[in-house]
């Protein structure tokens, strides 16, 4: 009979990993291109960060719907994520921005630090997007997470040195933000690199573009910086995180026009695919900001095989 | 593609000329770059030309489902990863009708699904086929069925059925609409083949195993169809996935030569189909069938495939000029935004809600969105200025100017480039119509 040949790739390299929390928690290891079973017989499981806003003042409707009390302070929210079974929580501390409330550092750190206590899974923690401002919170952050290693979000190229020292300083991980450009994402994690920061405390967002705004650039940006990482190009071999709740951003997600279908159903699926083409292109972890989407989101990746 | 030197050793070296090349190896470059044609030498012999044809033809196999505007291409793509270039022939989506429903039932799916299109982009999306799928084992019934699924539609047609006897007479009486026969499994292929041959029509092979499927290729082609689609199964993602992965690079490499043809899922309905389906699109599947697919699920899986199958070199975009909206005039404002289609087409229809007169100029910047341009240096004052000045958009109308809120800087800049009141309009545009009213007030 004839046989159709495996074409194996021989990849002369392989994606880092980072642990976190307690060390109980590894992102990254891939050995091959996703969830190719002939490649990497135990491609690793992509891991899911719940976002957790600490101010919902404009945070969709449907979303708050679906997790009822538990959105109304950011632990309760955390401890809900946890019983669904995500693997991290992602943190937004919208509250310290000047225009909405300017908590301080100390207040920041002190929400995190509970959501640490109450849930026991490692954080990503973002700031509210205000350079001098985070690097600020992080500081503090940095050091109220001190012993339970979590994910500092996020550094860029003209802003990375207050961030990365301070999750140096109490070992955490670091989230290299690029924008949508494999360069760009190398030059990063060199930057990071030549500051002191690990490769093993390193993980990159190379800016996942929702479906429908741009996901045409990054699912071949990411497969394009997998593909590199495979042959062995060092600084790119850095876990990737995508942020799959930006699907959120695109109108046709969460408009509510009954032409278009059920709503809520709708923006499961907006969120569900942008989080699909992440892990087929190359993510370790997604950040999922619906329940109903994780629901979906793991399904899928069990039914992929992934996590042997 | 062959190289130079591959079609050189094909040529009779008699530098004659006749090909309009001085020598044969310089008539051999230009078939390697693809700026000739073999038939320009007529001394290679047939046996030579086939073999050149053969290992000149794209790697998976070029076919043609259906007829007329509707008709639907799949196959004839050459690469593995989308920023090497371009996927070609976007995935289609069918729907699964059973020969059992009634007339009418058969009427209300057709037109649900008829129905069921969207405009994002500039792009209508909608369902690409029907399948007329045999739950009554019965020839004539079935024959009947595809004949007024025929009349309600058309779109290109699956037949399907486990029978060729079921299927033979519905193939002869729509071969001219050139349905595909749908299909062939391990016991019943060379009653299929008959069919797709006696007809012309492309052929579906059944088969999850990938060796038994490259023996039914070579059955296929032996019996004189070659126009074939695999369906290598759909059982998980990650069947899907990797046999998916497997033909196509097997093929692309041309580590192997049978699997070079379009792959099909068939995914079922509910929450399941839409995972595979979306995988389906992403990893090389030409054609998906549904049993149903409502809405909510559609639209995000057609922006899905729009998204896939766009060039990331080229971005979709419109041409830089002046659109007028709802009939404006001399007072109407001036909008201006950037030439990229999705920035474009989401600001127009804002526009349009308001039903406030606008002219709306788009400016040129190679098909980048508002912040994008912005700082890609694409989208200056300067820019904003020159095109303003050369669409006559100035001497259209003395209203005010508005910028998009995202680029509230230039305003500054344009006021004293252009001797002329500039506003900054909203950050979003769907908050536009309340804009635009207060600007009327
Ligand atoms: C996809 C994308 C790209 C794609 C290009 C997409 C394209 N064709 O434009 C690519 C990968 C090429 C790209 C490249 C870059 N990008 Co980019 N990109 C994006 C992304 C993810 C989405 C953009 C998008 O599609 N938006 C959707 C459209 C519809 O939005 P829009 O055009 O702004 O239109 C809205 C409003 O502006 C408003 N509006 C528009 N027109 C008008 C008119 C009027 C009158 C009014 C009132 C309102 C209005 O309404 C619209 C609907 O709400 C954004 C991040 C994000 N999530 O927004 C970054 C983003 C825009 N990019 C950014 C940058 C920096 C870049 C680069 C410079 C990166 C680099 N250093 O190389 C390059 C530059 C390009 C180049 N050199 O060629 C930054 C911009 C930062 C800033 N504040 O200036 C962003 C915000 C990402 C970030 N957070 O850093 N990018
Ligand atoms: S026509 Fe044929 S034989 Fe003559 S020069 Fe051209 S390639 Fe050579």
């Amino acid at each position: 009979m004839a046989k159709v040949p495996l074409p194996k790739e021989k990849w002369s390299g392989n994606i880092g990993s980072v642990s976190l929390g307690d060390g109980g928690v590894r992102a990254g290891g891939g050995k091959g291109m996703p969830f190719l079973s002939f490649e990497d017989r135990s491609y690793p499981r992509a891991l899911i960060a719940g976002e957790v806003m600490d101010d919902v003042s404009d945070f969709p409707q449907i979303v708050l719907d679906q997790f009822g009390e538990a959105a109304s302070d950011p632990v309760s929210w955390a401890e809900e994520w946890k019983a669904r079974g995500a693997d991290l929580i992602c943190l937004r501390l919208l509250s310290t921005d000047p225009d909405r409330g300017d908590a301080s550092p100390e207040d920041a750190a002190r929400t995190a630090r509970e959501v640490a206590d109450a849930t026991g899974l490692p954080l990503i923690v973002y700031g509210c997007g205000i350079a001098d401002k985070d690097a600020d919170t992080m500081e503090a952050v940095s050091a109220s997470l001190a012993g339970h290693r979590s994910i500092l979000a996020y550094v860029e190229e003209d802003s990375y040195k207050r961030i990365s020292a301070a999750a140096m300083a109490n070992k955490h991980s670091v989230l290299a933000f690029s924008n949508l450009d494999i360069n760009l994402a190398k030059q990063m994690n060199i930057l990071l690199s030549d500051f002191g920061v690990d490769r093993s405390d390193m993980v990159m967002d190379p800016l996942m573009a929702p479906l429908g705004m741009g996901m045409e650039y990054s699912y071949s940006v990411n497969e394009r910086i997998m593909l590199a990482a495979l042959s062995g190009d060092r600084m790119l071999q850095v876990p990737m995180v995508c942020d799959a709740s930006q699907a959120w951003q695109v109108r046709d997600c969460s408009d509510d026009d009954p032409s278009l279908g059920d709503v809520a159903e709708r923006a499961a699926w907006w969120e569900f695919t942008t989080a699909l083409a992440a892990l087929l292109s190359g993510a370790d972890i997604l950040i999922l900001r619906g329940h109903d989407a994780m629901a979906l989101v793991k399904e899928a990746i069990d039914d992929l095989g992934g996590g042997a | 593609m062959p190289t130079a030197i591959e079609f050189f050793k094909f040529l009779p070296k008699t530098n004659c000329g006749e090909c309009g090349q001085a020598t044969c190896l310089a008539f051999a470059m230009q078939l390697a770059n693809q700026k000739a044609t073999i038939d320009a030498c007529p001394y290679v012999d047939g046996g030579a030309k086939e073999k050149l044809e053969e290992s000149s033809a794209p790697p998976v196999r070029a076919i043609t489902i259906g007829s007329g505007d509707r008709a639907v291409s799949m196959g004839g793509e050459t690469v593995l990863y989308r920023h090497e270039r371009r996927f070609v022939n976007p995935t289609a989506f069918a729907i699964s009708i059973s020969d059992t429903c009634s007339a009418q039932e058969m009427e209300q799916e057709v037109s649900k699904y008829l129905d069921m299109a969207f405009e994002r982009v500039g792009t209508v999306f909608n369902i690409d086929m029907f399948v007329l799928r045999d739950d009554s084992g019965d020839p004539e019934s079935f024959r009947t069925a595809a004949v007024r699924l025929r009349s309600l539609t058309d779109l290109p047609l699956v037949l399907e059925s486990s029978s060729a006897d079921v299927l033979s007479s519905a193939a002869a009486e729509l071969r001219d609409v050139r349905p595909l026969i749908y299909g062939a499994g391990q016991d019943n292929i060379e009653a299929m083949v008959a069919v797709a041959k006696e007809n012309s029509l492309p052929l579906a092979l059944i088969g999850n195993d990938l060796d038994r499927m490259a023996e039914m290729v070579e059955v296929a082609r032996k019996g004189g169809v070659e126009d074939l689609i695999l369906d290598l199964g759909s059982s998980s993602m990650k069947h899907i996935l990797e046999s998916n992965t497997v033909a196509r690079k097997v093929s692309l490499r041309r580590t192997f030569k049978g699997l070079g043809y379009p792959l099909m899922n068939l995914v079922g309905s509910g929450p399941a189909a839409m995972m595979k389906a979306s995988l389906a699109v992403m990893k090389y599947s030409s054609l998906v069938v549904f049993d149903s697919l409502e809405a909510q699920q559609a639209l995000p899986l057609m922006t899905l495939r729009q998204n896939i199958y766009t060039d990331p070199q080229v971005p979709i975009q419109v041409k830089e000029d002046l659109y007028p909206i709802s009939d404006p005039g001399e007072e109407s404002p001036i909008l201006f935004t950037t030439n990229f289609s999705l920035t474009y087409f989401t600001v127009r229809a804002d526009i349009e809600k308001s039903r406030q007169p606008v002219w709306l100029q788009v400016v040129d910047t190679e098909g980048l969105s508002v912040l994008t341009a912005y700082a890609a240096g694409k989208f200056s004052h300067e820019h904003v200025a020159t095109a303003l000045q050369a669409s006559g958009a100035l001497d259209r109308s003395k209203g005010p100017i508005v910028t998009p809120g995202m680029v509230a800087k230039l305003s500054g800049k344009l006021e004293e480039a252009l001797g002329r009141k500039v506003m900054v309009g909203t950050m979003e545009s769907s908050a536009l119509p309340k804009f635009l009213k207060n600007l009327r007030q």
